[in-house]
């Protein structure tokens, strides 16, 4: 995100946070560490005057993260984001928060596309949704007491790519894919690269509202295997993932609660909301597969490619602030 | 399958000229295996060649990629499986059934139109006859919207649904009839038709909550009935087990005079070789603005009730002219 941010010359400042240094190389970018529930955030505000805030930090993978932290990190997270971003005389104008499909669930009675004003049919069980969906409601209850703020939300179906991991690329990588006997379900997904390109979207055009971020097409569950390259693993319908349990206690496959609903029923967004405000997807969500499908052979034959940067910290202070580096007069 | 770039370097004019048709075969080609299909990425220009994103050149604006090996759209209908299930149903409607239509060119050949009908028989025998008959005789796709409860069940749910099942949620509904311009079928009477006894036979139970008519207003479409006799004799109920549908999680469980005749196990599948006629009704339109957020209750619950009389006189009317229930 912040890459793509630095090609504009438009943007003066971009500041990155985070509780984990930067994987790729920045520029323009200054960096500041925090604690994963941002309490520092407030004072960084007001110190940096920062008139956009891009919340991309929202934990949706619940696999090897407790509840506890789930917690912490999304709902108190968000609490500190938007208590900064909405304090009196606060120079922020624009906050958009990064969320998830997720918060439709997914079940029987769900209609084939869920608009951003369906409401959500299936139960609340796991407790990644429920903190998704008291953050949408913390988010929209800061939108309607802050209307002079422009309060974007993105929810996004499943992501794939190269740089994030979650448990349906976990599988694929791992060639093999948790299924449920007698069902094949449709699917969306949507490429890492579009995610990136709807927030940047949203953040310069400053659109307001929530959006649908989804891969045009709907894949059965079967062909995510077939154009993936990997093999499909029917559980029985009943009980299915207590049968999983010794392979994920092995590490061969993730198959997470909220995802056992996904792979019964499916879910599908309709995404023509964000296509109406002029954002352009580059892959469906077949063509997201199979970018992922390539990226992931070309893995496995050279190993772990790109992303070999690392932050050095005195480097990058350096580079950023000695008056011995001759800089670009935009510095 | 494998796409090649045209390479603009080394291209002389004849080449390019062959790439080009060679491109708009394929292209052709792509889209009649698709037609029927409904996706956001229809461009028939050729689609780009994908590359892992370390090592792509950027892809132009407004450029996708899918490249898709099925045939299965955004409703989980897939025209493939479609295609081999009427190949396997067509002896048992042409010969078992033995279905008999009148008045199907009052169905629409484009644009939509909501289809209702009378639903009956223990695993009801009419939907596949008028879903197969219109797909055979006017080429388009119908789409059977039914109970939810065929999503839960594996196997039959998965098949149900690439073969045109689609759950009844309203906005559904509203997708297929308004945005999509396809014909739906939907039996008001929901399950409260196919679970009567065969002493309740042809006579129609309540239509719902009347939401046919509203999602028809909403739509801007017609509603088109469709009365269909001989369904009810091909697997008639005898009664019903309330303990073992709750038991089993059923919306019903019947023990249908076909158990009796072909025993526990062939019964359950096999129907009684019942004539069938399906007579199509005129289009009813309504005179209401379409996309409305509500409409009056009022009006939707007459309308409702008008188009119910309307199917029960025909299906008397049609009874009366029906010498055997064999024969027809």
């Amino acid at each position: 995100m912040a890459q793509t941010l630095e090609a504009d010359p438009e943007v003066e400042m971009i500041l990155g946070m985070g509780t984990n240094e930067p994987r790729v190389p920045l520029d323009r970018t200054e960096y500041v560490r925090s604690d994963q529930a941002y309490t520092i955030l407030h004072r960084i505000v007001q110190a940096t005057q920062v008139d956009t805030v891009v919340h991309t930090f929202l934990e949706t993978n619940s696999v090897g993260t407790s509840g506890r932290s789930l917690h912490e990190i999304n709902v108190i997270g968000t609490l500190n984001l938007l208590a900064a971003a909405g304090a009196p005389g606060t120079p922020v104008r624009h906050v958009v928060v990064k969320s998830s499909s997720l918060v439709y669930g997914a079940s029987e009675k769900d209609p084939a596309w869920f608009r951003e004003d369906t409401p959500r049919q299936a139960p609340v069980r796991t407790r990644v949704e429920r903190s998704l969906l008291e953050v949408e409601a913390m988010v929209r209850d800061f939108a309607a007491d802050n209307p002079q703020l422009i309060v974007s939300v993105l929810r996004f179906a499943h992501v794939l790519g190269t740089d994030i991991t979650t448990p349906i690329s976990f599988n694929l990588r791992k060639r093999i894919l948790p299924a449920i006997l007698g069902f094949d379900p449709l699917i969306q997904f949507v490429e890492e690269d579009d995610v990136v390109r709807s927030l940047e979207h949203v953040t310069r055009n400053r659109i307001r509202g929530v959006f649908n971020v989804a891969g045009a097409g709907k894949l059965p569950w079967s062909e995510v295997a077939t154009i993936g390259g990997a093999h499909l693993l029917p559980f029985p319908p009943v009980s299915a993932r207590s049968f999983s349990a010794p392979l994920r206690r092995l590490g061969l496959v993730q198959f997470p609660t909220e995802m056992e609903a996904v792979i019964r029923f499916g879910r599908g967004v309709d995404t023509s909301r964000l296509i109406e405000t002029g954002f352009r997807y580059r892959y469906t969500s077949a063509g997201a597969v199979e970018s992922f499908a390539r990226a992931n052979n070309l893995r496995r034959t050279v190993g772990s490619s790109g992303n070999e940067y690392r932050y050095e910290r005195d480097v990058e202070q350096f580079f950023r602030h000695s008056p011995a580096v001759i800089r670009g007069s935009d510095g | 399958m494998k796409r090649v770039s045209a390479d603009a370097t080394e291209s002389g004019q004849t080449a390019e000229r062959r790439r080009a048709a060679e491109r708009r075969a394929r292209a052709i080609d792509v889209r009649a295996r698709r037609a029927g299909m409904q996706m956001a990425s229809e461009e028939p220009a050729p689609l780009p060649v994908v590359v892992p994103r370390n090592f792509r050149p950027d892809l132009d604006e407004g450029e996708t990629v899918d490249p898709r090996p099925g045939d299965v759209d955004g409703w989980g209908r897939s025209e493939h499986m479609r295609s081999i299930v009427r190949r396997a149903y067509d002896p048992i409607y042409k010969h078992w059934f033995r279905v008999e239509w009148e008045g199907m060119e009052k169905i629409p050949t484009v644009g939509g139109a909501l289809l209702i009908g009378n639903h009956a028989g223990a695993i009801p025998s009419d939907a596949p006859a008028i879903m197969h008959g219109i797909e055979k005789d006017l080429h388009r796709p119908v789409y059977g919207l039914a109970d939810y409860f065929f999503r839960t069940v594996p196997v039959v749910g998965t098949m149900w649904s690439r073969t045109g099942g689609v759950p009844g949620h309203p906005d559904n509904a509203y997708r297929l009839l308004h945005d999509q311009g396809q014909l739906a079928l939907v039996f008001p009477e929901g399950t409260k038709g196919p679970s009567k006894t065969y002493t309740d036979r042809y006579r129609l139970r309540r239509f719902g909550r009347g939401g046919f008519v509203e999602i028809a207003m909403r739509a801007g479409v017609p509603v088109i009935p469709i009365a269909v006799v001989g369904a009810e004799e091909s697997m008639p109920i005898l009664f019903r087990l309330p303990s073992v549908a709750k038991a089993l999680r059923l919306p019903y469980f019947p023990v249908t005079a076909n158990h009796l005749v072909f025993g526990p196990v062939l019964g359950t599948v096999a129907y009684f070789p019942s004539k069938i006629k399906i007579r199509v009704l005129d289009p009813i339109t309504f005179d209401a603005e379409p996309d409305q957020p509500r409409y009056s209750k009022s009006t939707v619950m007459d309308e409702a009730e008008r188009i119910r009389s309307l199917l029960q006189d025909t299906l008397y009317d049609m009874l009366r002219a029906r010498r055997s229930v064999w024969f027809g």
